[in-house]
């Protein structure tokens, strides 16, 4: 998480005027294909789209848009697509935080708890990358199948009844095509991106830091919260940025396991743009969620403090 | 300039610099451009005497495969003629492919494809903007001879001179009949109480409002924007009583199996093709949709004449039952019928893909829209579909 793309374009070791000019470029040399690439893609892109979201909403993809300044866009776009930019941070959210609760004993369990083991519960945290996304998320719905067992035992042991009362689901008879399974989708599918990160601060605590505690008369639920616990704080940060930000983007956990009433942005963003073929309001949308995700990172990594991250 | 030193007023104007470039570069560099074109400039030299090929772009399972003694149409297409087929299954939906060949044609260079085929509705938007070639009719003489009536002249191409129907096919009600009783109209899909929250509908808004404004009472051919509100109006509240659990592409045939829903709004060939005989399709009483995809020549193709030869070739009858035998949709090519008696007997009487003129009479088209109003209309219908 550190950027080096800048670094100095002038040596340090001697400041003769002597130099060999070639010498004096090196620097600029090395970062020309990080220049370059993000160039290509990114600045043009989002050139592009800053453009995309000032276009003419006149225009139409077969007669051309032109970019005329048409601020309106995003207030339009924002005032229709509010209930889904709404609905996507509150589903981000949710699963953001099941996936730090449940990759947290997850990742302290591989970190402490694994010995011999450790290697391959990492692995096993991996290997689900090695199936395609789409294919995952497609077999949930063969698990949470209407007539399949897992809501047989869900109804059994009352969840269902649960899930409906705080409003995760809109029947008692079914999970699919709820709110609780896009957001179990998108738990699951993201929940790798919060147990790494959690890994790698957890193993780095000094273990002795920990004893001590425990020699100071410090419970170990104390000794969690006052030592442990903040000192995987950057795992924490992390693992949080990067679950939450992909999942609010997400479209695929909401087309595949939610229904008409749990749209996310990005389903809209893509109808909006290949079957509407209305770019501006993509463009409008698109540029109003990297702006919302990026104010709420810029004050969630302040208030975090971890100046070790950025 | 007391106060103010170089340095300062050098990063202020590379700042100012950097804004206006900026500036000019969004006005001006990511404007799209008008894509409409005249067919008849962007005709390509045919090369299909000296490279006997043909680059043909259709939708996935499609067409019949060699199997074991089984020779395929295509192989026989390619013995007969001598002209090797790249036929690449690259369309899996209209708006997709669109955007796939928008920025060739739409700027009047070649896609590198021969053939395509899209459903009706594309095809209409294409011709409407000069994206495709005409048909020389004296080259297709069985096209004209041998389409069915029912597809002999749709709105958008009366005289079928830029068109050529691959397939086409019905789109109705299809239901689970081990797990739910019979499903007779559309209307009482989307207000029968013991199929609340297990039925689908399709992504595809012509096929889906189609339905909604004849259960309105008008004419999915020809309906004012009135009756397209009240149609709209009708599937909001359909969704917003919990009827409607998802809309859906091809997918839908796996949740009709799986009993994740009883039943839905499904396409005549994916129920007779998944092969799971408690699936059946109905055609719902207030009438029935029908489209077909077609086979366009887009601008700049270089092997036409190749492109005419299998257009031609599969309008003979008994290619077209062999294909149709596979497909199970509606076969565009009278004689058809006949023939397949000899291909496969137990295909004769497959209303599926030989309708009746009963069925037929039913069937109704969308009618053509023009581009805003067609973004409107898919704008609505994408508010109620994921809103």
């Amino acid at each position: 998480m550190t950027s080096t793309a800048g670094v100095p374009p002038v040596s340090t070791d001697d400041t003769t005027a002597a130099k060999p000019r070639g010498r004096k470029l090196t620097g600029y040399w090395l970062i020309l294909p990080g220049a370059v690439w993000l160039l290509l893609f990114f600045v043009i892109p989002f050139y592009s789209l800053v453009a995309s979201s000032l276009f003419d909403p006149k225009g139409s993809v077969l007669t051309g848009y032109e970019m005329t300044w048409h601020v309106g866009n995003y207030v339009d776009a924002f005032n229709q697509y509010k209930g889904q930019l709404g609905r996507s941070l509150l589903y981000a959210g949710l699963a953001t935080l099941t996936c730090l609760v449940v990759g947290y004993v997850l990742a302290y369990a591989i970190a402490f708890k694994a010995g011999r083991w450790k290697n391959l519960m990492l692995v096993l945290v991996i290997a689900p990358f090695f199936t395609s996304f789409l294919l995952r998320t497609l077999s949930w719905k063969l698990i949470l199948a209407d007539d399949g067992w897992v809501v047989g035992v869900a109804q059994a042991i009352h969840l269902t009844d649960v899930l409906n009362i705080i409003g995760l689901t809109t029947t008692d008879d079914r999970l699919l095509a709820t709110p609780f399974a896009v957001i179990a989708g998108l738990t699951y599918n993201f929940l790798p991106f919060m147990v790494l990160p959690l890994y790698a601060s957890l193993e780095k605590v000094d273990i002795r830091l920990i004893e001590a505690a425990g020699d100071l008369y410090a419970s170990p639920m104390r000794g969690f919260f006052k030592v442990t616990f903040p000192l995987s704080l950057p795992g924490v940060v992390a693992g949080t940025l990067l679950t939450f930000i992909p999942a609010a983007g997400d479209y695929v956990n909401a087309q595949l396991l939610g229904s008409t009433n749990t749209k996310m942005i990005g389903n809209s963003i893509q109808s909006l743009f290949t079957t509407q073929g209305d770019y501006a309001t993509a463009g409008a949308l698109s540029v109003i969620l990297m702006v919302i995700i990026v104010a709420a990172v810029m004050a969630y990594v302040r208030t975090a403090g971890t100046e070790e991250l950025v | 300039m007391a106060g103010v030193d170089r340095r300062t007023v050098f990063k202020g104007a590379g700042g100012a610099a950097a804004l206006g470039l900026s500036a000019v570069a969004l006005r001006y560099g990511f404007n799209t451009p008008d894509q409409k074109q005249d067919p008849s400039t962007l005709v390509a030299k045919d090369r299909s005497a000296q490279d006997k090929t043909l680059v043909f772009s259709n939708w996935p399972e499609y067409i019949d495969e060699d199997d074991g003694k089984y020779v395929s149409t295509l192989t026989q297409f390619e013995r007969e003629t001598g002209i090797s087929v790249r036929y690449t299954p690259d369309v899996n939906d209209n708006n997709e492919f669109f955007a796939k060949v928008k920025n060739q044609l739409g700027s009047g260079t070649s896609s590198k494809r021969d053939l395509f085929a899209l459903t009706d509705w594309m095809a209409a938007r294409m011709i409407q903007v000069g994206w495709i070639q005409k048909l020389d009719a004296a080259k297709v003489p069985n096209l004209h001879a041998n389409i069915i009536d029912s597809l002999k002249s749709p709105a958008w191409d009366p005289k079928r001179q830029y068109s050529a129907p691959w397939q086409s096919g019905l789109t109705g009600i299809a239901y689970n009949k081990a797990k739910v009783g019979e499903i007779k109209s559309f209307e009482e899909l989307l207000t029968r109480k013991d199929l609340k929250g297990r039925i689908s509908l399709l992504t595809e808004m012509r096929d889906t409002m189609g339905f909604l404004v004849m259960i309105g009472g008008g004419d999915p051919e020809n309906f004012s924007d009135d009756e397209w509100q009240a149609a709209i109006d009708l599937l909001k509240k359909t969704r917003s009583d919990g009827q409607v659990r998802s809309f859906s592409g091809n997918e839908y045939v796996q949740d009709l199996a799986s009993g994740n829903i009883l039943a839905c709004e499904a396409w005549s060939g994916d129920i007779a093709n998944a092969g799971d005989e408690n699936l059946v399709w109905v055609p719902p009483e207030e009438g029935i949709m029908i489209w077909a995809d077609n086979m366009l020549v887009p601008n700049l193709a270089t092997h036409q004449d190749n492109a005419e030869k299998w257009i031609n070739y599969y309008y003979e009858p008994e290619v077209a039952a062999k294909l149709a035998a596979y497909n199970s949709y509606i076969c565009p090519v009278k004689g058809a019928q006949a023939a397949m008696e000899k291909v496969d007997p137990d295909q004769v009487d497959n209303e599926l893909i030989f309708p009746t003129d009963k069925t037929l009479s039913q069937t109704h088209r969308f009618m053509a829209l023009d581009e805003a109003t067609m973004r409107t209309y898919e704008g609505d219908y994408a508010d109620v579909t994921g809103a």
